[in-house]
C-alpha cells in the first residue's frame, strides 16, 4: 500500500507535466511496469529479456511472479494484455495481482492466455530467484531472503541456495541459508542421507518452526535412516525449547525478583539496619511513583521535549519527596518509639493510612497513567525468549541502586555512622556521633530509596493509592526471609523469590503459586526465624 | 462464689451491662411502639449487634497481645473462618430456594457447572456439625500456627509479619473459585437459620442477644484465664519471656495456649457476626481488617478487659457517623487515631484512666504514710 501512494503521485506528475526522463527511468525500474512486458505474444527471448530486467531491479516482492511463471500460473489477459497471477477455480480463474498477491476478482477461462514456458524458460527463473534476493549486495536483505526461503520449503531453490552459500561470506547469512537449503533438502526427493544431514541442521536452528516441519517429516517419510535422523533432531529441538522455557522462567523470575528488591530495598535499611517497622514503606513507594506522574504531567504540559528525560528528572526528585516524608516521619514520630517496636509497627501503619488518604484525595482514586519513554518500550529476542526492555532496565536499575546503596553504607562517612549507631549506639555516641542525627538521616535515606523504587515500579504498575499496599507484605517477607540486617541478604531473597514463584507459576497458577510461597516463608522462618543470613554474634538480640 | 471475688466488682458490672444489654435492648426493639422514646430502631440493634461481635473479636486479641504481648495482625482470618463455616451452614439451609433451584448445591457451584458438593461441605447442614466447626477450624488453625511459630521461638515482630502474611495467603486463597467458598462474591443470599428467617426484626434481635451472651462469656472467660495462675504466667511471659523460661517454664504452651483459645474466640464472633450482616467474602481476610482490630483494642486499653470492649464499640461507632458524613475524613482519623493512641496514649482510654487513678492513690497513700509517720506508724510504701 505504501508503495502505491508515490506510485499515483508519479502518475499524476506524468500526467501534469508529460513523460521527462527522470520519471520514464523510474517508471522502468519499477516492478510492476516490468511484470506487465510478460503480457501478450512473446518470443521466449523477450521473455527470458524480461526475467533478467526483474532480477536487475533486486526488489524481493518480483518473487511472486517468477515463481508463478515458473509453475505456468502467470496468464495475461487477452483484452488489455493485463498480466496475473491465476488459480484455477471451478470453470473459471481466480486472478491475483503479481506483485501485491491481492485478488483481482474471477474470469472465465477464455479470457487468460498462458504465459508460455519452456525448460530453458524455467531454470532462467530459478536462476534469477535466487540472484535476485540471495546475491543483494545488502546482507540484511540476504537475510530476509534466506529466511523467507526457510519457511517456503521449496526444494527447486536448492541449487540457487547451494550457489549463494558458495559465495556467502557473511557468516550469520550463511548459516541461515544451510538451515533454508536443509528445509528444501527435507521436501525434495533427494537420497536419505542428505535428508538426515538436514534434519541434523534443523537440529542446530533448533526453533518451534524447525520442529513443526521435522515432525512432519518424520511423519510422512518412509525412509528409516531420514526418519531416525529426524526423530533425533525433534528430540534435541524439544530439548532446546525446554530449555529456553526455563530460561524464560528464570527471566521473569528475575524480573519479579528486581521488582521485590527494589521495594524490599529500602526497607532493608530502615527495618534491616534501623531495626524500624516502617508500615508506610509502601506509600513511600507510592510517593515516588506519583512524583513521576506529576513530574511527566509537567513536562508534557511545558516542554514536551524532555519526556524521554522524564525519569531521570523524577528520579531525584522523588527520592528527595519520599526522604524528606521519612525525614518527617522520623522526627516527628518514631524517634519517640525506639525500643518499641510493636508500637511504631502501629504508628507507621496509622501514617500510611493517612498518606494514602491525602493522595487519595488530591490526585483522586483512580489509577494515574503513567508513560514510558520510547526507551522502555519494545522487546527483543534472545534465543528463543521475548526480553522486553522496561524489564531490563528493571533489572539494572535494581542492581545499580542495590551496588549504590551497598556502597552508601560501606564507603561513605554516613554509612560508617550509620553502622556504628547500629552496632552499639551508646559507644557510637561517645565517640563523638550524633546519634539521632544518624537514625533520622538513615530513616530518611531508606524512605527515599523507596521513592526511587517508585518511580521505576511507576513503568509497571498501576499508580494509584494502593500501590505501596500491594508490596507492603512482600517486601517484609523479602527482608525477613534474606535476613535482618544483611543487604545481601536482600538481594538473594529478592530473587530467589521472584524465581520461585515463577517457576511455580506454571504448575500451581499465579495465586496458588503466591500463596504456596507465602506458606514456604512462613515455614522457612520457623525453621530459621532470622533469616537466611541471619546475623551471629552479640549483636542479634541488641 | 469465688468468680465472684475472683474477678473484681467491676468485671461483674461489665457483664451486668452487657447481659442487661442482652435483654433491654431486643425488648425496646420488639416491645414498644415505634413512637415510643424507647423504641430502639432495627437497623440499630443490627449495627450494634455487629459491635458486639467486634468487641468479642477485639476481647480476642486483647487476650494475646494485652496479657500475652503477642501481637497478632491475622486475627482477622479467624474471625473470617468462623464466619465461613456459619456462612456455608446458612448457604445449605437455603436449599432448593436457590436461583437455580439446586436442593443441594450453592447457586455458585450450580454456575461453576460442579456436580456433586466436595467433601468438606458435607455436615454442614446440620446446625450442631457448624457449630462445631466454627470453633474448631479457628482452634485448629491457630492451633497449628502457634504450635510451629512458638516452638521456634518466633516472636515480636516477626510473629506479627508472618500472622498477617497468614491471613494474606488465606485472602488470596479464598478469592479462588475452585476453592469452592464462592470466590469473589462468597457466600451470601441467605434465607433463614434454624428455621427462622433471618430478614426477620425478631430474628435479627435474637442474634443482637446471642452476641451478647456470647461476648458476657468470653469477658467472664478471659476473666477467669487472666486471673488464674495460668493467667499469672502469660503476664511473666509478655514481660519477660526468656526469665521465665529461665525459671522453667514453657512460654511456648503458655502461648499456645491463649493463641488458641483466642482463635476460638475470634472464630465464634465471625459466626455470629455472619448471620447480621448476611454475607461473607475473602475481603474479611484482608490485613487492614485485622490490624483495625489491633486499634480497638489499644484505643480502649489493652491487658484490660473492658478496654477492647469499649474500643471496639467506640471506633466503630465513630467510624459509622464518619464513613456516612465525611467519608473522606475516616481513614486520616483512623491514622491520626493510630498515632495519637500508640504516641500519646499507649494504656488505652481504660488504662490511662487506671493509671490516674493509682497514681492518686499512691500519693495519697504516700501523704497519708507521711503522716502515719509523724504519727509513729510503720511507713506502707505503695508500688
Amino acid at each position: 500500500m505504501n508503495r502505491a501512494i508515490p506510485w499515483l503521485l508519479l502518475s499524476l506528475a506524468v500526467l501534469l507535466f508529460g513523460p521527462g526522463p527522470a520519471a520514464a527511468q523510474q517508471a522502468e525500474a519499477d516492478p510492476a511496469a516490468i511484470v506487465q512486458k510478460f503480457g501478450g505474444k512473446q518470443s521466449f527471448d523477450a521473455t527470458e529479456a524480461v526475467i533478467a530486467e526483474l532480477a536487475a531491479t533486486g526488489d524481493e516482492r518480483v518473487a511472486r511472479a517468477l515463481r508463478a511463471l515458473r509453475d505456468g500460473d502467470l496468464y495475461w489477459r487477452e483484452s488489455d494484455e493485463a498480466v496475473f497471477v491465476a488459480t484455477r477455480k471451478g470453470g473459471d480463474y481466480e486472478i491475483f495481482d503479481p506483485i501485491t498477491g491481492a485478488s483481482a476478482g474471477t474470469v472465465p477461462s477464455g479470457d487468460l492466455q498462458k504465459v508460455r514456458v519452456k525448460n530453458s524458460i524455467r531454470n532462467a527463473v530459478t536462476g534469477a530467484l535466487g540472484t535476485l534476493t540471495l546475491r543483494a549486495d545488502n546482507p540484511a536483505q540476504r537475510m530476509r531472503a534466506a529466511s523467507t526461503l526457510f519457511s517456503e520449503a521449496d526444494p527447486e531453490m536448492i541449487g540457487p541456495l547451494d550457489a549463494a552459500i558458495a559465495a556467502e561470506e557473511d557468516a550469520a547469512v550463511k548459516a541461515r541459508m544451510e538451515e533454508a537449503r536443509a528445509s528444501a533438502v527435507l521436501a525434495s526427493d533427494l537420497p536419505a542421507e542428505d535428508k538426515a544431514a538436514a534434519a541434523k541442521v534443523l537440529a542446530g536452528r533448533a526453533d518451534r518452526e524447525s520442529l513443526t516441519m521435522l515432525i512432519r517429516f518424520a511423519g510422512a517419510t518412509d525412509d528409516p535412516v531420514a526418519r531416525q535422523a529426524a526423530e533425533a533432531a525433534i528430540v534435541a529441538i524439544q530439548n532446546n525449547i525446554a530449555f529456553w522455557n526455563q530460561m524464560q522462567n528464570v527471566w521473569y523470575g528475575l524480573s519479579l525478583g528486581s521488582v521485590l528488591l527494589l521495594a524490599a530495598i529500602g526497607l532493608a535499611i530502615t527495618f534491616g539496619v534501623m531495626g524500624v517497622i516502617n508500615m508506610a514503606h509502601g506509600e513511600m513507594v507510592m510517593l515516588g511513583a506519583y512524583t513521576t506522574f506529576v513530574v511527566q504531567e509537567f513536562i508534557r504540559n511545558n516542554a514536551p521535549g524532555l519526556f524521554e528525560w522524564s525519569l531521570a528528572i523524577a528520579l531525584p526528585l522523588a527520592f528527595l519527596v519520599s526522604g524528606a516524608v521519612g525525614l518527617v516521619m522520623e522526627r516527628g514520630l518514631i524517634r519517640f518509639l525506639y525500643g518499641r517496636p510493636l508500637e511504631t509497627l502501629l504508628a507507621t501503619f496509622g501514617v500510611s493510612l493517612i498518606l494514602q488518604q491525602a493522595v487519595r484525595t488530591i490526585f483522586g482514586p483512580s489509577n494515574r497513567q503513567v508513560g514510558n519513554p520510547d526507551w522502555m518500550s519494545g522487546a527483543f529476542d534472545v534465543g528463543l525468549m521475548s526480553v522486553t526492555w522496561n524489564r531490563l532496565w528493571i533489572i539494572v536499575f535494581a542492581l545499580v541502586v542495590f551496588l549504590a546503596l551497598l556502597a552508601v553504607l560501606n564507603r561513605t562517612p554516613l554509612g560508617l555512622q550509620m553502622r556504628a549507631v547500629t552496632q552499639n549506639r551508646r559507644m557510637a555516641a561517645a565517640m563523638g556521633i550524633r546519634t539521632p542525627w544518624v537514625d533520622a538521616m538513615t530513616f530518611a535515606l531508606g524512605s527515599g530509596i523507596a521513592g526511587i523504587a517508585g518511580v521505576a515500579l511507576s513503568q509497571i504498575d498501576n499508580v494509584s493509592p494502593n500501590l505501596g499496599q500491594s508490596y507492603i507484605i512482600d517486601s517484609f517477607l523479602v527482608v525477613v526471609f534474606g535476613g535482618v540486617g544483611n543487604l545481601w541478604g536482600t538481594l538473594v531473597g529478592a530473587m530467589s523469590l521472584g524465581v520461585v514463584n515463577k517457576f511455580l507459576e506454571p504448575y500451581a497458577g499465579a495465586v496458588l503459586g503466591k500463596i504456596v510461597v507465602l506458606v514456604l516463608i512462613i515455614l522457612f522462618i520457623q525453621k530459621r526465624p532470622r533469616g537466611l543470613f541471619a546475623q551471629k554474634g552479640r549483636f542479634v538480640d541488641a | 462464689m469465688i468468680l465472684a471475688r475472683f474477678l473484681g466488682p467491676r468485671v461483674w458490672i461489665l457483664v451486668a451491662v452487657i447481659l442487661a444489654a442482652a435483654v433491654l435492648v431486643p425488648m425496646a426493639n420488639l416491645g414498644l411502639p415505634r413512637d415510643h422514646p424507647l423504641h430502639v430502631p432495627s437497623y440499630a440493634v443490627q449495627l450494634w449487634g455487629r459491635f458486639v461481635c467486634y468487641a468479642l473479636l477485639a476481647l480476642a486479641l486483647d487476650l494475646v497481645w494485652g496479657y500475652v504481648g503477642i501481637l497478632s495482625l491475622g486475627h482477622g482470618a479467624f474471625f473470617a473462618l468462623g464466619g465461613y463455616a456459619m456462612g456455608m451452614y446458612l448457604m445449605r439451609q437455603i436449599g432448593a430456594r436457590g436461583g437455580y433451584g439446586n436442593p443441594v448445591l450453592p447457586d455458585f457451584m450450580v454456575s461453576l457447572n460442579w456436580k456433586e458438593l466436595p467433601w468438606y461441605w458435607y455436615g454442614f447442614d446440620q446446625f450442631w456439625f457448624a457449630c462445631l466447626m466454627v470453633v474448631l477450624v479457628p482452634g485448629l488453625l491457630a492451633f497449628v500456627f502457634g504450635f510451629f511459630a512458638f516452638r521456634s521461638r518466633v516472636t515480636g515482630v516477626y510473629l506479627s509479619i508472618i500472622t498477617q502474611a497468614m491471613t494474606y495467603a488465606l485472602l488470596l486463597a479464598f478469592f479462588r473459585n475452585d476453592m469452592g467458598f464462592g470466590g469473589n462474591n462468597g457466600l451470601t443470599d441467605f434465607k433463614d437459620i434454624l428455621g427462622f428467617p433471618i430478614q426477620a426484626v425478631s430474628t435479627r434481635a435474637a442474634l443482637f442477644a446471642a452476641s451478647c451472651v456470647a461476648l458476657a462469656i468470653g469477658v467472664l472467660l478471659v476473666g477467669w484465664i487472666t486471673r488464674s495462675k495460668l493467667g499469672k504466667l502469660m503476664i511473666a511471659v509478655r514481660d519477660a519471656e526468656s526469665r521465665t523460661r529461665f525459671i522453667g517454664w514453657r512460654p511456648e504452651y503458655v502461648k499456645l495456649f491463649a493463641f488458641t483459645v483466642s482463635g476460638v474466640m475470634a472464630g465464634v464472633a465471625g459466626a455470629l457476626y455472619v448471620p447480621q450482616v448476611g454475607i461473607i467474602n475473602p475481603g474479611e481476610f484482608s490485613p487492614l481488617n485485622s490490624i483495625e482490630v489491633v486499634i480497638w483494642a489499644a484505643v480502649g486499653g489493652r491487658g484490660t478487659l473492658i478496654g477492647p470492649v469499649l474500643g471496639a464499640l467506640l471506633v466503630n461507632y465513630g467510624k459509622t457517623i464518619f464513613t456516612t458524613v465525611w467519608p473522606e475524613t475516616w481513614l486520616f482519623l483512623l491514622g491520626g487515631l493510630f498515632v495519637f493512641v500508640t504516641l500519646l496514649l499507649p494504656r488505652g482510654i481504660v488504662g490511662t484512666i487506671d493509671h490516674g487513678f493509682d497514681a492518686f492513690r499512691a500519693t495519697r497513700r504516700a501523704r497519708d504514710a507521711e503522716k502515719g509517720e509523724a504519727a509513729g506508724a510503720v511507713p506502707n510504701p505503695a508500688e
